[in-house]
């Protein structure tokens, strides 16, 4: 029995390893593509000004207006987006963590996993943005 | 300048600063803010913003490798990420209220605090007879070695909580993945090996650096032109870096990288010093 828990541990494991991976390769890849679009339209214009800090607009720093301005192929919004995958990737690794520790049946890091998720979503939607 | 100019430099910096952090242990998020600050004089607001977003690239995709190998303790990575993203929410929020030549000095601070510690004797020793608390939260393991498998056992964990709740707020606060004083804290506190220390605080940067991003996104810090270059360098530096471990000793290397590291940390607490930031 121990040992049959001890295979389930390490599959999760290997699984959760792909994940980040593959999170990782998604995002660049979108990364890189957006990154394209954008020096062929953009390359040519003057860098701005990144000595002053002015914050980024709507379309840059809300999901819904990430999706919109990627949806229609903005290449600054598409880049953004695979800011948006790379992001969700370690958040998603915690809810595969959760799904795995609940089947071992551990309610101890069923409950440890949790709380850590919890602080993530707080921090996502607490209105922390000032 | 032109865009164009602009993201190849950056991509060749950021590919470079992804390299040296590979190399020195030290990670690509914190070689990243003194090059985008002190040599392409952008705000550090932005630089933290691509720094967490450079740090949570290279722990993902360090990590699965460890992960498969079976090093990293995922047990303890999951109980100790309560303290670390906690304290990064929290540094996140203390962000807004201060002055950015101040966590330009702190940056500072830390980043030679961090070379400092690439160099100190490592903790191989594995602890027998662990404390109560370790064994109520299942955190001892075992970690495959040339020699075989070996077990160990942790003390102190309030202790290394604790360390990890500052490591936490340093990561938040400075976009950093502060993984030298998650390695302290798992190495000198809790007394766990050194490879599964090192492991399992990159297995932890990759959630304490999301937890703080979030915020950071919302609030604008995320530039995607920045972001672009940075995220990608950083990435294929940190690539190369890995390869070459595999096939060399870096220790002579890592004595001048963390010298020069120095220099730069010095720089970044003068600069802030006199209010350049």
């Amino acid at each position: 029995m121990s040992f049959l828990k001890k295979l389930v541990d390490r599959d999760v494991e290997v699984i959760v390893g792909k994940m980040l991976r593959y999170g990782v390769f998604t995002a660049s890849g979108i990364v890189l593509a957006g990154g394209i679009f954008y020096l062929i339209q953009m390359g040519n214009t003057l860098v701005p000004d990144y000595s002053h800090f002015t914050g980024e607009g709507k379309g840059f720093t809300t999901f819904n207006g990430i999706l919109k301005g990627a949806a229609s192929f903005s290449s600054t919004e598409v880049i953004q987006f695979g800011v948006l995958v790379l992001l969700a990737t370690p958040i998603l690794r915690i809810v595969m963590s959760l799904g795995a520790f609940a089947l071992e049946k551990d309610r101890l890091y069923v409950g440890i996993t949790a709380l850590v998720l919890g602080v993530i979503l707080f921090s996502m939607f607490g209105g922390l943005k000032v | 300048m032109t865009i164009l100019t602009f993201t190849l430099i950056m991509l060749a910096g950021a590919y470079v600063a992804g390299l040296l952090g590979s190399l020195t242990g030290l990670g690509g998020g914190v070689v990243i803010i003194p090059l985008l600050t002190l040599v392409f004089h952008v705000d550090i607001r932005y630089a933290i913003g691509a720094a967490l977003l450079a740090s949570i690239a290279n722990s993902s995709g360090a990590a699965s490798a460890y992960i498969k190998e079976g090093i990293t303790n995922i047990r303890l990575g999951m109980f100790l990420e309560i303290a670390t993203t906690i304290g990064a929410v929290c540094g996140a929020l203390i962000a807004v209220f201060t002055p950015t030549n101040t966590i330009a000095i702190l940056f500072g601070v830390v980043l030679l605090f961090s070379a400092a510690m690439t160099l100190r004797r490592k903790n191989e020793h594995a602890l027998q007879q662990g404390s109560r608390l370790s064994h109520v939260l299942k955190l001892n393991s075992s970690y495959p070695t040339k020699d075989g498998i070996v077990h160990y056992e942790l003390k102190n964990v309030a202790g290394g909580f604790g360390m990890m709740l500052i490591a936490g707020v340093l990561s938040g606060l400075l976009g950093i993945g502060s993984g030298a004083l998650k390695v302290l804290a798992m190495d000198s506190a809790m007394r766990i090996p050194f490879k599964v220390s090192t492991t399992t605080s990159n297995f932890m940067i990759g959630v304490t650096a999301a937890a703080s991003a979030v915020v950071y996104l919302q609030r604008g810090y995320i530039d995607p032109g920045i972001a672009f270059p940075v995220v990608l360098g950083v990435l294929g530096g940190a690539f190369t870096g890995a390869r070459l471990l595999t096939i060399m000793n870096p220790r002579t290397l890592r004595y001048i990288f963390c010298a020069a590291i120095a220099f730069v940390a010095l720089e970044m607490m003068y600069n802030g010093i006199h209010h350049q930031f």
